[in-house]
């Protein structure tokens, strides 16, 4: 394939109605389908205005704190042995990971569109807390759902949201996770349309949210690229991301998909164990389907119903991914790989040991096969991990599988 | 003509709204559905909507989402649903008979087999809360081969012009959602929705039920007016879910269920025609 014929193949998608191929549309009840269209309409205008563009990128640089660094990990590179890796470090990002690249984004939208309240979902609560973040700066009236499941597993950023003035709703439907506080999040915008601005946190979801997150995620890859030509003169080899729903993975990926000599690893959890089926990679071992107004590669059963899905990482605990991701992989761009919940404890303590860098658990399922992929390869070759959050928020989790009781 | 078109025109002859109740098949268990859906049709229903269970039911109140998950457990899941269409036909041709849900069920089966099972079974049309007119070409193009209606829904924030695109894509009726909101939500506010169907009727000879809010006989008969016909559901499917929480037999659980299905069908036939 010539560069030519992939520069229109990525720049292709989505289409008018929102499609990667086969995946992504618009899948859901009536009601929502011209705040949809509203949403889009104004989208597409304000992506073009420079003065949004301004607005969004002073808010990125001195609020967010970007560019973030892209950081030579030298010492835990030695011990995996083989390619030098560096870290796109959105873990130093205000709220701690890349999920405010897009809250920003979105909070700008929802300013423009005179919507006084902001509902999200969340599942490890890093977008709860990065939408709670922003309402409270634009004094915006915020409820963050989050399945009751979660809500336990992730107590520290409960309280953080609390404190930023946010509701949080524990959702106690279905398997009480990710699933089911974005289900919760759509009833709400069903009722509550007229007033309120859905932030959904992901590359999924109904048209147009896959494409206005993936455009406001892409800033880490445009930074990764200019800064690997910059610190090391060269492209890098290899790209590795931790996909749940996709978003920092399609936002180191996007900006890269043009360059051929770059290869793509799309990490999703493999919780026990992929053939346990306990686990949360529907592009590796699951079928497409329907859910949450997209089509795409789901974790479902011989009747289509959404099964339950298990991660040690609460922001990979999701049975959907993006539909981009869905296109990437049958189109053979992106390869996508899992890492397990044991892989992916050894990879935090790991970093946290050698480079003193403390990975959110999510972000750890990418180090974890980077690690793996790193040995593979050569000193001269080049791996950049997005290192998409940091591990604070999970050190209840990670003491608590060590045997340790505060 | 459809089964459904052809109960609509039939009771417009003689001056009726029709009540469509909605029940989720294999809620409270799958031995109660059929039985159930008997005891609607003797009790006044004129067409019954039976909800496809779902792990996912998004666009569902709370009361739904409990009968969805009470359905799962009981085993229920869209091949019971039609063997469940399959049984209520052997001892009734005549009642229209269609199938709600979500589109993942029915897009797993496959758009074709389920377009055959559905007319095998006897079912005259399908309902899919998330798949919208840019979305249905693919289904559509499978029930039509099948002669199954395709039944759509407007909400209050469908704008003027795109109502045309929606009722140019439906067949059997066209489902007026009359809240913003949940199923169950609430209060309904007649004149509005009045409104809204005057706006419908411009693009469309379609029948236009109304569904979403609608409780009891009041609230049918105030919103039925403007309407022909009221679909009623969560009301029904908690009668039915306290019914059962309480122990209730089979016997029971039939007879609170007819009751509040005969207390509508009053509330419809008091509208004057």
């Amino acid at each position: 394939m010539t560069t030519d014929i992939n520069t229109k193949l990525f720049a292709s998608v989505p289409d008018a109605d929102g499609r990667f191929g086969v995946y992504g549309g618009k899948f859901v009840a009536e009601t929502l389908m011209s705040a949809l269209s509203e949403l889009e309409t104004l989208y597409r205008r304000l992506a073009d205005d420079p003065e949004f563009q301004r607005e969004l990128d002073e808010d990125l640089a001195h609020y967010v704190g970007r560019p973030s660094p892209l950081y030579e990990a030298r010492r835990w590179s030695d011990r995996v042995g083989g390619a030098r890796i560096l870290l796109k470090r959105e873990d130093l990002n205000h709220t701690g990971a890349h999920k405010v690249n897009n809250t920003v984004g979105q909070a700008l939208l929802a300013k423009h569109m005179g919507k006084r309240r902001v509902i999200a979902e969340t599942g490890a609560g890093q977008h709860g807390v990065a939408t709670a973040t922003i309402a409270a700066r634009l004094g915006l009236e915020c409820h963050v759902f989050m399945g009751e499941e979660d809500v336990r597993r992730q107590a520290l950023n409960v309280y953080r949201m609390k404190l930023l003035g946010a509701t949080v709703v524990p959702v106690t439907s279905g398997s009480r996770t990710l699933k089911d506080a974005m289900n919760e999040a759509m009833r709400d915008w069903v009722t509550n349309v007229d007033d309120t601005f859905y932030i959904i946190g992901t590359v999924a979801g109904p048209h147009p949210y896959p494409m206005l997150v993936r455009d406001f995620q892409c800033v880490i890859g445009r930074e990764a690229r200019a800064q690997s030509l910059a610190q090391t003169g060269r492209l890098p080899d290899a790209l590795v991301a931790c996909v749940g729903g996709g978003s920092n993975a399609i936002g180191l990926f996007h900006p890269f998909l043009e360059d051929e000599s770059v290869a793509m690893y799309g990490v999703e959890a493999g919780g026990h164990g992929v053939a346990t089926g306990e686990h949360a990679a529907p592009l590796t071992a699951g079928t497409p389907g329907v859910l949450h107004g997209n089509r795409t590669y789901l974790m479902q059963d011989e009747d289509g119903q959404i099964m339950h899905t298990h991660s040690v990482s609460a922001g990979l605990d999701y049975p959907g991914v993006g539909p981009e991701h869905s296109w990437l992989k049958d189109v053979g761009r992106v390869n996508y790989v899992t890492a397990d919940d044991a892989e992916a404890l050894a990879a935090f303590h790991d970093l946290t040991r050698t480079e003193g860098i403390m990975p959110a658990l999510e972000s750890a399922h990418a180090l974890a096969y980077a690690g793996r992929l790193a040995a593979t390869m050569t000193p001269e070759q080049t791996i950049i991990v997005n290192l998409s959050g940091r591990g604070d928020k999970d050190i209840h989790t990670v003491a608590d599988i060590d045997g340790i009781d505060f | 003509m459809s089964k459904i078109a052809g109960r609509f025109q039939q009771l417009a002859a003689q001056g009726r709204k029709a009540l469509v109740p909605y029940i989720v098949a294999g809620d409270p268990d799958l031995a109660s559905t059929v039985p159930l859906m008997h005891a609607l049709v003797a009790a006044g229903a004129d067409i019954i909507e039976l909800g496809v269970p779902f792990s996912d039911p998004m666009s569902e109140g709370p009361v739904i989402q409990k009968a969805h998950e009470r359905a799962l457990a009981s085993g229920a899941r869209l091949r019971d649903a039609l063997a469940m269409v399959a049984t209520f036909r052997e001892r009734d041709t005549e009642t229209p008979v269609l199938l709600m849900g979500y589109a993942n069920p029915v897009e797993h089966m496959g758009y074709a087999r389920f377009a055959d099972q559905a007319a095998a079974v006897g079912l005259d049309g399908l309902l899919t809360v998330d798949i919208p007119p840019e979305e249905v070409a693919g289904v559509n193009a499978e029930l039509h081969r099948v002669g199954l209606d395709n039944i759509f829904l407007v909400a209050p924030t469908t704008p003027k012009a795109r109502i045309q695109s929606i009722v140019d894509q439906a067949s059997g009726f066209i489902y007026y959602v009359a809240l913003k909101g949940v199923t169950g939500a609430g209060h309904l506010d007649a004149e509005d929705v009045a409104q809204h169907l005057a706006h419908i009727r411009e693009a469309t000879t379609l029948p236009l039920a109304v569904g979403f809010g609608i409780k009891d006989a009041e609230s049918a008969r105030r919103v039925g007016a403007a309407a022909d016909g009221v679909v009623v559901g969560s009301a029904l499917v908690e009668t039915i879910a306290r019914a059962a929480a309480q122990g209730a037999n089979q016997e029971e659980l039939l007879r609170v269920a007819a009751e509040l299905v005969a207390s509508i069908r009053a509330g419809l036939d008091s509208i004057a025609s």
